[in-house]
Parts: C-alpha cells; structure tokens; sequence
C-alpha cells in the first residue's frame, strides 16, 4: 500500500505542476492536430486512400507527440534540480519509475482523448469504437513503459531530445507495428476475434516491457 | 531489521575504504571517516577535492565505485531505503518544484518520508525557517535565501538524526544562516550527527566539532576544531591545499 501511495505522490506532484504549466498538453496537443491536419490535406478526399493510410498516419502522429511528451517526463526534475530530492526519499528507485510512468500515461491518455475526435473529424472515420480505444490503451502502455526508461537514460546525456528517440524507437517498432495494423483492422469494422492476435501481441510486448523497464531503471536512474 | 555486514555500532556513519571514479577521473582515493552520534564534522577543501561527492554517496544520490558505507548501522548497498529515513540532506540544490507552492512541496516529501499529522509537522517547520506567511505561494515566485529556507525546511521534515550539509550557506543572508544554525540542533534537545562541506572556514569553526580536509579525493588533514583558531586553520588549509584561501 506504501508502494501506491508513494506513487500517487509522484503522480500527484507532477498533475499538478502540468496543470499550472500545461508544457507537456498544449504544446504535443498542437503537434499532434497539426500533424494530423497536414496529412489530411496532403491526401486528399478520397475515402478509400483515407482508410488505407488512417492507422498509419494516426501511429505516426502518436509515435512523436509521445516522443515530445516523454522527453519532458525527467526534463523538469533534472532542471530544477529535484531528482536528488526524490532520490533521498525512502522510497525504492522502482516507486520513482512507476510515479513517472504513469504521470506519462495521464498526460498521453489526455492527448489522446483529445486528439482522436479531432482525427474522426477531418478523416471522416469511426475511431471512437471500443476496439480503437483498447488498441490505443495498450499500445500506449507499452509506449510509455519503455519511453520512461529512455527518457530517464537520455536526460543526462547533452543532446537529450535526439537520444531518446534514437534510443526509444528501434525498441518501440514492436509496438507501433501491432498497433497500426490492429487499428487497421479496427477501422475496417473488423470484428473482436479478429483483433485478437494483435492484441495479445500488444500486451505481451506491455507486460514485457514494464517488467525489463521496472527491473533496470534502478541502475539507469542511478548512474 | 536487518543490519548485516554493520562493522559497528558505536558509528552512525562509517566509510571505508571508498572511492569513486568519473571514467579515468578518481574523485576519492579510498578514503576512511568515522562519525559517532551527536558529532558534527565540517569538511573542507578546494574544488573538485571530492566533497560533494563524498556528500551525494552517503546521501545515496550516487554509487561508490568501490568501499563500503554504514548509516545506522544499515549497508547502503543493501538497505539504502531504511538509512535513508535517518538522512536529511541540504545542498546548494533545494530540491523545491518551482511550479508547487510551499506548502505543496512539503506536502509531497512528508507523503514520501511517511511524515504523521502532515499539516501540522509543516507548519511546525514553515515556522523554524518563518516561512509560514508564504506558504501558500509557488517557490518560483520566492528569492534565492527564501527557496533555502524552504529547503531547511524540508530536509527537517522527517526530524532526521543525521544532516548532510554540501555548501549549505550559499545564497543566505544573516537571517537564514541563523535558522541554519538552530536547524543543526536535533529537536528536544537531541544532538544532529552532521557532516558539513563548506568553503567558509570560519563557519566550519563556528558549527563543527572535527574537521577535515579533503584533496585531490584523500584525508589530508584531520583534527579537532576545539584546538584551532581561524588563524592557524587557515595555515593549516593553505599547506594541505596548497591553494590561498
């Protein structure tokens, strides 16, 4: 119980601080609308090209809004000086990786939720289907597991924003693979049983991912 | 719990033997320090002589490269979460999210220390450091002195029996230096172990009962402040360092 409470604390301290500063949601929430905006006007109308590249437009522009977001996860706690702070707590270097994976999971889910209407909109597709959200939960998860690790790795070295996703995306491939073509699938009207394999495959690849992220962010946060 | 592999009881704090190395850099060379209960112990020296990260591995910030470290009794290696309880920590560094108020960030380390009756042990320290007027104002808006007083504040927090100080006084006035001096007095009349780096000499005097010097990553110097003046430190420093102070 000590675990979770310790980890809301992170959560709670870091909502808090995005809230008054709102860094991380405004600023990926215009990268992501204009992103989406320009793919839309660059191909056109036609309905059938529509539904053909929707999953993957919609994975890229996931991909690097989760790239902006999670190079912020450890960006202000390095520039204000505060991972000492919560280094000294009496807390496990684990408390510290789930505090700020799941203050990275908040903020992308809040992008998401936000940014997916938008897409429906301009693409004229059915995304807001049960299918759509479980594919983009999980594929989230995965996405922020591993990014927090990266963005904990990459925020001592001197060109931070171009290491994480050097690092991040070979590792994410998986991921991103399952997830456009199970949102493929999910835009075709595809049933449950026939996600399903692409499903499980995402959240393999989420379970493992926290566990390897849960067991080596100890050494990385403290090197 | 378990303290295995504690050398002795009679230390709070016990080094041995530890070093650490940046690449080819050795910041300390195997160095030795032994501090009983109630010992406040200033270590000086010049840049890059090894004190602050003397001061960041026993706060557990870093690891050693090699050597041993006992807080409590408790082997940092294998307990660090329980030795860090008894630790406080004051560095240059406050700590302080400049986005929370005062009161939020004292909020948010009592949950992380399991601080009981949080509003009321906050406003006991906000007084210490009379901060309570600004409390509920972002420490971004407060000036330098301010955001180290908050952070006296919150190192006292958990009323520590073991203060780590790295060059506490920079950026405090008068005010805040005498805070810091009470702040080194463990409450109900308990005594603080400290260990304190600073560049102030005469500071180093006036708050410590031993002293050391520290360069090039050794012990070079070891003695007691009772039998020194500012004068005959400052020789002392000046042929351990060879630098002017």
């Amino acid at each position: 119980m000590k675990f979770w409470n310790k980890v809301f604390a992170i959560v709670w301290k870091d909502a808090i601080s995005e809230m008054r500063t709102r860094e991380i949601i405004f600023s990926v929430l215009i990268f992501t609308i204009l992103v989406v905006v320009t793919f839309n006007f660059a191909f056109g109308a036609s309905a059938e090209t529509m539904k053909l590249v929707a999953p993957g437009i919609l994975w890229v522009t996931f991909t690097f809004a989760g790239i902006l977001a999670l190079n912020r996860s450890f960006i202000p706690e390095i520039e204000e000086g505060c991972l000492g702070g919560l280094m000294i707590c009496p807390v496990s270097r684990e408390v510290i990786y789930v505090g700020k994976m799941l203050g990275s999971l908040f903020f992308m889910l809040i992008i998401e939720i936000i940014a997916l209407p938008v897409f429906a909109l301009l693409f004229n597709l059915s995304v807001l289907s049960p299918q759509l959200i479980t594919i983009t939960f999980l594929a989230t998860v995965g996405f922020v597991a591993v990014g927090t690790l990266f963005s904990a790795l990459a925020v001592n070295t001197k060109a931070r924003e171009m290491v994480l996703p050097i690092l991040f995306l070979p590792v994410v491939v998986p991921i991103i693979i399952s997830a456009v073509k199970a949102s493929g699938q999910a835009l075709s009207g595809e049933p449950w049983g026939e996600l399903s394999s692409w499903l499980a495959v995402l959240g393999a690849f989420d379970a493992i991912f926290i566990v390897i992220s849960f067991w080596i962010f100890p050494f990385i946060i403290e090197e | 719990m378990d303290k295995i592999g504690s050398p002795s009881e009679v230390y709070t704090i016990e080094v041995k033997r530890l070093t650490k190395s940046f690449g080819t850099h050795l910041a300390l060379r195997g160095i030795d320090v032994a501090v009983k209960q109630g010992e406040s112990v200033v270590i000086f020296g010049p840049n890059g002589a090894g004190k602050t990260t003397l001061i960041k591995l026993l706060a557990t910030i870093m690891n050693p490269s090699s050597g041993e470290i006992f807080i409590n009794g408790f082997n940092l290696k294998k307990n660090a979460e329980q030795a860090r309880r008894s630790i406080g920590v004051i560095t240059h560094q406050t700590f302080l999210y400049s986005n929370l108020t005062a009161y939020e960030n004292l909020q948010f380390y009592s949950k992380m220390y399991d601080v009981p009756d949080t509003k009321e042990r906050i406003y006991q320290v906000a007084t210490m450091v009379e901060m309570v007027s600004r409390l509920h104002d972002r420490t971004g808006t407060f000036s330098r002195g301010m955001q180290q007083r908050l952070s006296i504040a919150r190192a006292l927090l958990h009323n520590p029996a073991i203060l780590l100080l790295d060059e506490p006084e920079t950026g405090l006035d008068q005010q805040a230096i005498s805070i810091l001096r009470v702040a080194l007095q463990m409450e109900e009349n308990e005594k603080r172990t400290i260990i304190l780096t600073t560049h102030s000499l005469e500071r180093g005097l006036e708050l410590c009962n031993r002293l050391l010097i520290l360069n090039h990553g050794r012990i070079v110097y070891e003695n007691s402040t009772k039998t020194l003046d500012l004068a005959s430190l400052t020789e002392i420093y000046h042929q351990n360092t060879k630098a002017k102070v």
